[in-house]
């Protein structure tokens, strides 16, 4: 029997171009960036919780006298809750995917004829955006409570990109966690185990030598404590060494296993 | 136009390392322009074959055509002429009604204007037009019901797929979605829709497919089941459930087919009605058996679920399998 293909009457014709696929993107990374702003909760995480962490550190570990390389801790302190502030916030990527998958979007998004890697592409582009916002305001607390950064302006700028290129690959991580986990409960369950030692066993908070001798090791050599003296260093004016080199391979390494992993179980989930 | 808008052949889906098979061979032809139904308990198929006809999920083997274009070779094109409402109503619940559709109109590659006046249209259709812009968190069941709807229908697609449109409605909103579904077949819409409701199915579907355990078990028209089973239902209530038995090995041969006998009452499956009920009621008579009560009706889809399966519809406890249970707990959070 013949077969005649259907036209629908109020699409556009060319949905393959690129443009489209910009489209989408911008069209989820919006709906995600919303949502920031309509979830009270999630405002308090984004916003409130730096501003504390800002506030409290720098006072508190601040009264313990000079331990930090150039006695300031505050400048010590700011560049590292930069990251964790980073890393925290991708816990809502990871409870987001899951939502949008436990609620049923996920299953119209991928009946839409709409390009399938807008998704995660949306989903990780608003994470880019919150960070860039999370960014400004942390920079401006800091500077209220004394954050007197040494480097230049383009250092700092160089810092930022940095510390985004991280927070961004790492996203396709929690990505992956949001899509395996069976609700977002779990999820956020899944992404603790993960954070709270790559955040804490790690140079954000207080220099290697005062950890103790057993954690250096794993401290000194895992991707967050090399992300966090990269944009440390440069914020501060300090010698890089080898720090925004070894962070940016860790960015590409983490990106290149991560994300084919997140699209793999996209595909997989409905 | 083609004569069938979607024709499945042979479609076979498994889940966990090919330890499970959702799907074992399911073929159906859905003509157009009409509503046609996949009828079946938890657990049989139904949802896994409309994910894989609307190209949610791929087949492990077997085909699928949809508005002329292969669900595996050609996605992107069927995913033009289709629209999609899934199981749970997928709102996204941080937007507003306007907002959910506007943003499915972008993502259908609609220019701006034309998504902004079809959401609104949508929405004055739909009796949603003064929540338009209140967070769907605000919305009721049968509100954000007809809000997944309206989303699958904003590109105006020429075939929808429904899946258990009416799960968990009220019996009001049921019938507003039942008069949104009929109004959309007269405007020359297909419509495949999975229900476990039999009146649902009986009362929509032109055609329908019983699933059970990933395998089609009849075929037809509703009125075609119906009579496969015989013409009429024979119904004897009793004042005991001893009554009932010692009944029951009197009569069960004035039926072909197994009678169903639930506490104090039987239920016969009979050709001729009026015949087959005066000689049920001699035989009890002379046994000195009281009947209670009796009553010859027309067969319900329910009676023919549970002759091609052996078990009611809606008590089916299904074997959940792990890539399913997600939808599990998601039911039974809900």
């Amino acid at each position: 029997m013949t077969t005649t293909p259907l036209t629908s009457s109020t699409t556009a014709p060319h949905h393959n171009s690129l443009r489209f696929a910009v489209r989408d993107v911008l069209t989820l990374a919006r709906r995600n960036l919303l949502a920031l702003v309509r979830i009270p909760t999630a405002l308090v995480f984004m916003v409130i919780q730096p501003v504390m962490f800002v506030l409290l550190f720098r006072y508190v570990f601040g009264a313990l006298g000079s331990f930090v390389p150039g006695g300031q801790y505050v400048n010590y302190l700011v560049p590292g809750i930069l990251v964790q502030t980073t890393i925290f916030g991708a816990i809502g990527t990871a409870i987001g995917l899951a939502e949008d998958l436990q609620r049923g979007l996920i299953e119209r998004f991928k009946a839409l004829p709409m390009a399938r890697m807008a998704v995660l592409g949306g989903r990780t582009l608003a994470d880019t955006a919150r960070n860039v916002l999370v960014l400004i305001i942390i920079t401006g607390v800091g500077f209220l409570v004394g954050f007197r950064p040494g480097g230049g302006f383009f250092d700092y700028i160089a810092a930022c990109l940095v510390m985004l290129l991280f927070a961004y690959c790492l996203s396709w991580g929690f990505a992956f966690i949001g899509l395996a986990a069976p609700n977002s409960e779990t999820a956020q369950a899944m992404t603790f185990p993960l954070i709270f030692p790559l955040t804490f066993a790690s140079t954000i908070f207080i220099p290697l030598y005062k950890l103790p001798h057993w954690m250096q090791g794993f401290a000194n050599n895992q991707p967050v404590s090399q992300a966090t003296d990269a944009v440390r260093s440069l914020m501060l004016g300090y010698p890089v060494g080898n720090h925004v080199w070894m962070s940016l391979i860790w960015s590409a390494g983490i990106i290149a296993v991560l994300a084919p992993l997140a699209v793999n179980q996209f595909r997989k989930v409905a | 136009m083609s004569e069938f808008s979607v024709e499945a052949t042979d479609i076979v889906r498994t889940f966990s390392d090919g330890d499970f098979r959702a799907l074992d061979g399911v073929s159906l032809q859905v003509p157009t322009g009409q509503v046609f139904g996949l009828l079946g308990p938890n657990g049989s198929g139904k949802t896994t074959m409309v994910r894989i006809l609307s190209t949610v999920l791929s087949p492990t083997s077997g085909s699928a055509i949809v508005g002329g274009y292969d669900v595996v070779k050609h996605p992107g094109h069927v995913r033009r002429v289709i629209g999609l409402a899934g199981q749970f109503a997928a709102v996204d619940e941080n937007l507003t009604g306007f907002e959910n559709l506007r943003m499915v109109g972008f993502l259908n590659h609609m220019e701006k204007s034309t998504a902004v006046a079809r959401s609104r249209e949508l929405l004055a259709e739909f009796g949603l037009a003064e929540f338009a812009h209140k967070l769907t968190t605000t919305y009721s069941g049968g509100m954000r019901r007809r809000l997944d709807l309206a989303a699958a229908l904003v590109a105006d697609p020429p075939i929808l797929f429904l899946d258990e449109p009416t799960t968990g409605l009220d019996p009001q909103s049921r019938q507003d979605l039942w008069a949104i579904i009929e109004g959309l077949v007269e405007g020359g819409t297909t419509v495949l829709l999975t229900t476990q409701y039999l009146e649902e199915a009986d009362r929509l579907c032109k055609q329908l497919v019983v699933l059970d355990h990933g395998k089609i078990i009849a075929e037809g028209t509703s009125s075609q089941l119906k009579s496969s089973l015989g013409n009429t239902v024979l119904v004897l209530t009793f004042s005991t459930t001893g009554d009932a038995q010692r009944a029951l090995g009197l009569i069960s041969d004035i039926s072909a087919k197994p009678a169903n006998v639930d506490g104090t009452v039987i239920e016969l499956t009979v050709d001729k009605g009026p015949v087959a009920a005066a000689e049920a009621l001699r035989r009890i008579d002379s046994a000195d058996i009281t009947i209670a009560g009796l009553q010859l009706r027309e067969p319900s889809l329910d009676d023919v679920f549970l002759n091609l399966t052996g078990h009611k519809a809606e008590n089916e406890v299904s074997e959940v399998p792990e890539k399913m249970s997600r939808r599990a707990r998601r039911k039974a959070r809900a």
